[in-house]
């Protein structure tokens, strides 16, 4: 009967599987298949003939080396300085008591609340005032910004036990001493799950990039894939399909080689990025 | 009297070193943004010439213009499929995982469109969806079984289904992953008792497993209508608005009037209504959880 209902539930998660790899395994192929075939027999599987040059020519085409170096270092200056000025202001709200604390951590609780369409117009607006229009600051600014970051590493401050703070006091640390030495330390759980969190929502980050860039060479990835496929789609999958295998399997390596803390981390904070 | 310590004095001016930078963010960023998106609702401007003051007149355009109607509508229908769909198969999903052994390979599957951009997602499956009786979905449907399906990326009544298995498809995992959490939470005795007690499998999901997993359902569900309503990459990729009014959501009309037609106030004003839904929207939820959600004393 146990046994039974394995074969059963194994069937149903092996069809969610199948059905989550198709549209992988479809781009896959898709990117080595040549215009002819695609014209010819739109409907087959398989490429016949099995053809890479769509790789180079697209290489050729777009600067995706360019657009990888922008959105890698984009991520990384934003994920350094959000965890940093993160763990900071949370620091202060789970163990300096202040007066207005309360009230404080409440309006971060309510900003996050305002979705990006809401700020969008006037940070547009207050951007290109500061010239920062077409610049990656007008990305990485903005991103830092993040009370959900306040939010979440106050969680994991609050666990680490007084005690460590008392002991070091007594031998004479001051608070910043006390935050670099044991804050930072003790919650790097958080600051993993954090990192995770703020570097998708960076590197997958569409709207902004959108509504902020206008010169190719500063293009992120996702900017980048998307105005290739709005000149070029639908005219030859095969090099649009190229691009996005280019895009999508590096993140797909780095996840797998990672997949157990990053997996545990979106569990345990229960929310992504998005 | 005595003096105010000294630890006290310096601990608030530690309090404004730390909190400084985050700070600053919020009010340049967040806060400042936000009421100069309320002023600029009342306003008509195009970034270039004068502002001028007009009341209420952009809201008034707004909920009297059918089109932005048709927008609100559209917003409310990709909700109505895609959090109910996607939040029912995430728990079976979750269920069934839970259920077996070597869940781990499933588990990464399940997650690889989470880690995937949106705009990889829309670019993939506009290959899968479009493209006619010359698409691989329609055409292999059509030579199989000889049923024409509908174009699903250009029909404006279509392509609100395909933009709901696209999302579902896309954050499934992420639903399934902290389901999976979650449902680890639960006692395996409590489970044991309720069998011992007779319950069935259907009996034990019920009255044991529901209500427990109750918090993280309700947590999952405010998230996903916020970012339900708040959708836009995948949709702007997928199904290009411009040509399909069927698609054309609130945000999507937020960018237009601000980034096509640069007109800023009724801009600011549609985000306005979009960040009044969801907050009434959220706040129901609140409401409704005291009767549908178990927290354990």
């Amino acid at each position: 009967m146990t046994h039974r209902r394995q074969i059963l539930l194994h069937a149903v998660l092996t069809l969610g599987g199948l059905i989550t790899l198709f549209p992988f395994v479809w781009m896959m192929l898709t990117s080595f298949k040549g215009v002819s075939q695609m014209i010819n027999e739109p409907l087959a599987w398989l490429p016949s003939p099995w053809r890479s040059q769509n790789y180079p020519d697209v290489l050729d085409e777009v600067p995706i080396g360019r657009a990888y170096w922008n959105s890698m270092y984009i991520a990384a200056v934003t994920v350094a300085a959000t965890l940093f000025t993160g763990a900071m202001a949370a620091y202060a709200f789970a163990r300096i008591p202040f007066r207005g604390s309360g009230p404080l951590f409440g309006l971060f609780l309510a900003t996050q609340m305002v979705p990006a369409q809401v700020t969008i117009v006037p940070l547009y607006i207050m951007l290109a005032k500061l010239q920062l229009i077409d610049s990656h600051l007008a990305l990485i600014l903005p991103a830092i910004a993040n009370p959900f970051a306040v939010f979440l590493l106050r969680q994991f401050i609050r666990a680490v036990p007084v005690e460590l703070e008392d002991a070091a006091r007594i031998d004479g640390a001051n608070r910043w001493t006390i935050f670099w030495r044991i804050i930072l330390p003790n919650i790097r759980p958080g600051l993993w799950t954090l990192g995770i969190i703020v570097f998708l929502a960076s590197w997958n980050s569409y709207f902004f990039p959108l509504v902020f860039l206008n010169t190719p060479d500063l293009f992120t990835i996702p900017l980048l894939l998307d105005s290739f496929n709005s000149q070029r789609g639908g005219v030859d999958y095969g090099l649009t399909a190229a691009l996005s295998a280019m895009t999508v399997v590096p993140m797909l390596i780095a996840f797998l080689i990672g997949q157990r803390r990053i997996l545990n981390s979106m569990a345990s904070s229960g929310l992504g990025g998005r | 009297m005595s003096a105010e310590p000294l630890w006290r004095r310096r601990d608030r001016r530690w309090a404004v070193v730390f909190l400084a930078p985050q700070l600053l963010g919020l009010l340049v960023f967040l806060v400042g943004p936000l009421g100069f998106a309320i002023v600029l609702s009342f306003m008509e401007w195009d970034g270039l010439g004068d502002t001028t003051w007009v009341g209420l007149d952009n809201f008034r355009a707004l909920l009297t213009d059918p089109g932005f109607g048709r927008a609100v509508w559209n917003t409310v229908k990709i909700g109505l499929i895609t959090v109910p769909g996607g939040l029912v198969l995430a728990l079976l999903l979750a269920l069934a995982l839970h259920g077996v052994r070597g869940r781990t390979a499933y588990r990464v599957i399940y997650f690889l469109p989470v880690v995937t951009s949106s705009v990889a997602v829309s670019v993939i499956w506009q290959m899968i969806l479009g493209g006619g009786s010359d698409g691989i979905l329609n055409g292999t449907v059509q030579d199989l079984f000889g049923v024409t399906l509908p174009s699903w990326l250009e029909d404006p009544t279509w392509v609100v289904p395909a933009i709901a298995v696209v999302t579902i498809w896309s954050s499934l995992g992420l639903n399934v992953v902290i389901f999976l959490a979650g449902l680890a939470t639960i006692p395996a005795n409590l489970i044991e008792a309720a069998r011992i007690d007779g319950a069935g499998p259907w009996q034990t999901l019920r009255s044991v497993i529901l209500p427990l997993l109750s918090p993280t359902v309700f947590f999952t569900l405010v998230v996903s209508v916020i970012s339900s309503f708040q959708a836009f990459d995948l949709i702007y990729v997928l199904v290009n608005p411009d040509h399909n009014e069927g698609a054309q959501t609130i945000v999507y009309k937020v960018y237009q009037q601000g980034f096509r037609e640069f007109r800023f106030g009724l801009s600011s004003a549609a985000a306005l209504i979009l960040l009044v839904l969801t907050l009434v929207v959220t706040a129901v939820q609140f409401k409704a959880q005291k009767r549908f959600v178990h927290y354990e004393s």
